[in-house]
């Protein structure tokens, strides 16, 4: 936690979990999915089923998913704004089970260039959030960091071209998580760093052989401008 | 961030450095960043404030329409010079009320510690800075002391209702604000945190219990009297009263309740307030 965290953050009402957090996971979605959106489906679970209208968590969502930070002021006119950029909308429920937080969310998303991304994500206090799925597969970090996002083979030597490339552009690792599908599947590994990766690297990533798929999110300030 | 209100005191007292400065101090170590650009940072969320003040609209209703007009009407009163309570706790009621019904209507505020207790610090210092004829600099100071008692009651406790109940909320907001007014008036490390742990006494124990689980009922008036209890616990504390329950452990007393509180009041909208006839009636009508 930080001292800004404390006093702040500048915020758009009236809810830090459920408003906030709320349009910092359609941020974060949004970067992640790297495009402007065409179509997103909308999934809310417990409390953010529950209470979610009440606190404008659905237009907080939207919000978000327009790349709005958490104090835009356009955010209760959300639904307009989508209209407007051809975002179709639509909201549904999900049961995502005794384990899931209860201020959850699925969306489904679908870009301009026809990418795809299913992302479930939990707001867990203090406008915090958690990513606890992308695509299937479990991960777990906050968007607080610049993040990496390298789905790969489960084979050797996957790990070592990702650090090492991050070593040569003098970026430092703060976390890493690993998780496969099963042995020899599908892999994803989720690097949040200290500095921001460089682009070249990231291009270069994505020409190796067994490198399925390279997502980075650049993080979003606590998601304030 | 500090663990303990003491440790604060000690460094404060031994290196002849104010409270705020070294809560500053802690921000640029952790953030990596000079004083210059926390100050910068600071500055712009005591400016947030005063903006969240300025920009009350009396004309905006909640999507529930539970909240609207409160803060219009104890104003109208206070300018008709009918205020039992006065001209300066007029002006701090009627903004804590225009604060928290802005945030209830999706307007931008600044979460102090959260978004529904956002109205208590910016009702005390504004109002207080008008009075007094403080510069915005001595305000962004009183802001970090703000921050730096709200950042050991996080440590030490919990900032979430969801945790610890409303005491976690407009408690901790009106000590954190007891604390900034109480350096305002010149007081040491050891007086502000004994304004700010009174002001925690007298909130310990109170419930989260939000009608129809919205930060609308009875949260948006709750942030009156953690504003009117912070300037009455600063007023005690540069009285020279002091707790006599040394301040950290106040802030664990105010922990421990909040573990023994029924999940019904932890802002599960089950208990107290939102379990009334009337609650579960106003519930029933919004059905969100």
């Amino acid at each position: 936690m930080n001292l800004f965290d404390i006093v702040g953050p500048v915020m758009v009402g009236p809810s830090s979990s459920h408003t906030a957090g709320a349009v910092r996971i359609g941020l974060v979605s949004r970067k992640l999915l790297g495009e402007e959106i065409k179509e997103a489906q909308i999934l809310f679970h417990g409390s953010f089923l529950a209470t979610g209208k009440g606190h404008g968590t659905d237009r907080a969502i939207v919000a978000g998913l327009l790349n709005m930070s958490v104090d835009d002021a356009r955010i209760p006119e959300s639904f307009k704004y989508a209209e407007d950029a051809g975002m179709k909308v639509t909201f549904g429920s999900i049961d995502l089970g005794e384990d899931a937080h209860p201020n959850s969310v699925r969306l489904i998303l679908t870009g301009e260039s026809e990418r795809k991304l299913e992302i479930t994500a939990s707001s867990v206090g203090g406008g915090r959030i958690m990513i606890n799925q992308l695509d299937g597969l479990t991960t777990n970090f906050s968007g607080d960091y610049p993040t990496l996002i390298v789905h790969n083979l489960d084979q050797p030597g996957h790990i070592a071209e990702v650090t090492s490339m991050l070593q040569h552009k003098s970026v430092n690792v703060a976390t890493m998580q690993l998780y496969r599908s099963h042995r020899g599947g599908s892999a994803v590994m989720v690097l949040e760093c200290d500095q921001p990766v460089p682009e070249e690297g990231i291009q270069w990533l994505k020409n190796l052989e067994g490198i399925v798929k390279v997502t980075y999110y650049s993080g979003t300030n606590g998601g304030q401008k | 961030m500090f663990q303990s209100l003491e440790i604060i005191i000690k460094e404060s007292a031994e290196r002849g450095v104010p409270f705020w400065k070294i809560v500053q101090e802690d921000d640029c170590r952790e953030s990596n960043i000079s004083p210059e650009e926390s100050f910068e940072k600071m500055r712009r969320m005591y400016q947030a404030m005063v903006e969240s003040v300025k920009s009350y609209d009396a004309k905006l209703r909640s999507a529930s329409g539970l909240v609207g007009t409160e803060g219009a009407k104890v104003h109208k009163r206070r300018c008709d010079g009918e205020l039992l309570a006065g001209d300066l706790i007029g002006v701090i009621m009627e903004r804590a009320l225009m604060v928290a019904e802005s945030n209830a209507c999706m307007k931008r505020i600044v979460a102090a510690p959260t978004a529904g207790s956002c109205g208590v610090v910016p009702a005390v210092l504004t109002a207080v800075q008008e009075e007094k004829g403080y510069s915005e600099e001595k305000m962004v100071e009183a802001l970090y002391v703000v921050a730096g008692i709200g950042g050991v009651i996080a440590e030490r406790a919990s900032l979430a209702g969801a945790e610890g109940g409303c005491q976690a909320e407009i408690g901790s907001a009106s000590a954190m604000a007891a604390g900034g007014l109480a350096y305002l008036q010149g007081a040491d490390a050891e007086v502000i945190s004994h304004a700010a742990v009174l002001a925690l006494k007298g909130l310990l124990g109170l419930a989260c219990d939000p009608v129809a689980g919205l930060v609308e009922v009875p949260c948006v008036k709750r942030n009156v009297i953690g504003a009117v209890n912070a300037v009455t616990s600063a007023d005690m504390a540069m009285s020279g009263i002091l707790s006599k329950i040394p301040p950290d452990q106040v802030i664990d007393a105010m922990k421990s309740i909040g573990r023994n509180m029924p999940a019904e009041v932890r802002e599960t909208g089950r208990g107290g307030l939102a379990a009334t006839p009337e609650g579960i009636e106003i519930s029933k009508r919004i059905q969100m």
